[in-house]
């Protein structure tokens, strides 16, 4: 098992959902985030005033699949989540040991 | 009061300036209406008696045949007074919170909201004595304590047309919603760092010692009636403020509403000292949505405060109404024009604030001035008033967290020359009318500028004195800072308990 983290782009969070659901995962988890990477702040003025932004809003996505759904799960991210542009964001995956679903008990792959 | 009344009422050369008239009490003697008065006929008989028997005429009272109010100025000034209530609550409050942050717009909208009510109550209990009854040059009496003496139905107050009053008890609280106002205005320069505590203390006291005296200055006079021939007028003279007496022009209150307020603002600012953390934490204006509702609630309020002064439903107030929509709209664009050709991009907190530039420079001049006069006040207002926010403010290093200063004390300075300058015929502006020729006096420029910078010299002095003073005391008896931690948290949680949004 795997879970994969992807930051994005947060207007394009329905078409990753989307993306996602087509290819039957079942459920993410969202998360709205700041940081910042290459594509760096922005300057705000206010009368006088100005204000460098260094942290951007982005949208984080939490999703774990079975081994076999992993690179089905990124193609779809990566593709939805795509403009071209610099700041879409990137796309983490990480090892997963164990998952349980607290209704029922069940575990691993079965919890999913 | 009886000295004011029982002087005969000649005309004298009345008056530059003209605002707000006085109020005359039910149970004091006052002018008969004048001899030309159309509307007064039964009154008629006594008019043209001499003095000693125009002493002993009665005081106008409102419904008596000869000094009947007019009821489309009495309406006119009762919306007027509610356009002017809505400025303060709630635009100017809208106006101030959206530029704060998020943790301190509850706090920001609270302290216009509680200024306004502490000075309606102080204003009825000793606030209009003190400010609109005879008194000397710089302060009214107590006579009109609680409203003493002052029958509810029939006592009046003066306009600027001979024989012609308002109800006392209107003009009374059309009057109460300047003096709430110009104390909130304040607001904008302590923001985001005043005690609650100490705010309202050092409001009670600058209302009290700075807003009353100015209004009296500037604004306090016996009325057009009291002008009957050149030695009437004299007296007359001789009992109107210290200000007025100069000569000086100030149709709506540039002087006693905006550069009062002004420079208290920047007194205050400088006193109280940067807000923790200025330059290194983000303070950007946490919702200029906001700031934009309450500028049109400021706009819209401001016809009552502006067309509202004229005291009538008059071709006055008809010139104030479009001076207010034409010269504010010109600032508008001042504003964001200029902020386009410096910064490179034009901004809704821009065209706001440059409304309110322009609403603030026009209110001197607002029923004196032509529409050149409006044009070329209003865009000087929207440049400097831009310089003055940014440029000076950055340059001096002051805290003057919502432009207070920058807007309305430079704008109020702007407004009350440009005053002086277009009132003259020759640039389309009315001239001063002479109450005892009873027609519009010859204009001397050089007087008038002269009349304006005593005008602008001694409520800069005045107002920033005695702000001074307050907040010394203040600081050495109660502490005025909120602390670094209350700051910290935000002054909605430290001083009220509570937050602007919950979701």
């Amino acid at each position: 098992m795997k879970l994969i983290t992807a930051i994005i782009k947060p207007f394009k969070l329905d078409e990753v959902r989307e993306a996602l659901s087509e290819i039957g995962v079942a459920g993410i988890t969202v998360t709205e985030v700041k940081g910042f990477g290459r594509q760096k702040g922005h300057t705000e003025l206010y009368r006088g005033a100005e204000y460098v932004v260094d942290f951007l809003p982005k949208v984080k996505i939490e999703v774990a699949v079975d081994d076999d759904k992993v690179d089905g799960a990124v193609e779809a991210i990566t593709k939805a989540a795509h403009t071209g542009k610099i700041g879409d964001g990137k796309v983490f995956i990480t090892t997963l040991e164990q998952a349980i679903r607290i209704r029922t008990g069940e575990t691993g792959k079965d919890a999913l | 009061m009886t000295s004011l009344a029982s002087l005969s009422r000649a005309l004298l050369f009345a008056a530059c300036a003209a605002v707000s008239g006085v109020a005359v009490a039910d149970a004091t003697p006052s002018a008969p209406p004048a001899a030309s008065t159309v509307a007064a006929p039964p009154a008629a008989s006594t008019v043209a008696a001499p003095a000693a028997a125009a002493a002993a005429a009665p005081a106008p009272k409102c419904g008596d045949k000869g000094f009947e109010c007019n009821k489309g100025d009495v309406s006119w000034m009762m919306v007027s007074t509610a356009f002017v209530l809505f400025m303060t609550v709630p635009g100017l409050a809208l106006f101030y919170m959206g530029m704060v942050r998020t943790k301190n717009a509850l706090s920001t909208t609270m302290q216009s909201f509680s200024i306004f009510c502490v000075v309606a109550v102080l204003w009825v209990l000793y606030g209009y004595s003190v400010a609109f009854t005879a008194g000397n040059p710089f302060f009214g009496s107590f006579d009109k304590l609680f409203m003493k003496g002052d029958d509810p139905t029939t006592a009046v107050a003066a306009t600027f047309s001979k024989g012609i009053y308002l109800p006392d008890y209107v003009y009374c609280m059309f009057q109460l919603t300047f003096a709430a106002i110009t104390v909130a205005l304040i607001c904008g320069g302590y923001a985001e760092r005043f005690k609650f505590s100490a705010m309202i203390i050092f409001s009670i006291l600058w209302f009290t010692f700075a807003y009353l005296p100015v209004a009296h200055m500037v604004w306090y006079w016996d009325g057009p009636d009291a002008y009957t021939d050149a030695k009437a007028g004299d007296i007359a003279n001789s009992h109107a403020g210290f200000i007025f007496q100069k000569g000086a022009l100030d149709f709506a209150g540039g002087t006693v509403v905006h550069i009062n307020s002004g420079i208290a603002a920047l007194v205050a600012a400088i006193m109280l000292g940067k807000r923790s953390g200025l330059g290194k934490t983000h303070m950007a204006p946490h919702s200029v949505t906001m700031t934009a509702i309450g500028t049109g609630m400021l706009w819209m309020g401001w016809f009552g405060f502006n067309a509202g002064s004229a005291l009538e439903a008059t071709g006055a107030a008809g010139l104030a109404f479009f001076n207010t929509l034409f010269g504010t709209a010109v600032a508008g664009c001042a504003w964001a024009i200029t902020e386009w050709l410096l910064k490179g991009k034009p901004s809704l907190l821009g065209v706001c604030s440059g409304i309110v530039a322009g609403l603030v420079a026009i209110t001197p001049a607002a029923g004196y001035v032509g529409p050149l006069g409006a044009l070329i006040t209003c865009a000087v207002a929207g440049v400097v008033c831009l310089i003055a926010s940014t440029k000076v403010k950055a340059m001096l290093g002051y805290d003057d967290a919502l432009d207070t200063f920058g807007v309305h004390c430079v704008g109020g300075i702007i407004g009350s020359l440009g005053t002086g300058i277009f009132v003259n015929p020759a640039f389309g502006g009315t001239g001063v009318y002479d109450y005892v020729a009873n027609k519009v006096a010859d204009f001397d420029a050089k007087a008038q500028i002269i009349s304006q910078l005593w005008d602008i010299g001694i409520t800069l002095a005045w107002s920033g004195s005695v702000a001074f003073v307050i907040l010394l005391v203040l600081k050495f008896t109660i502490g005025i800072r909120a602390s670094d931690d209350a700051q910290e948290e935000g002054l909605d949680l430290a001083d009220h308990g509570e937050k602007a949004y919950n979701y």
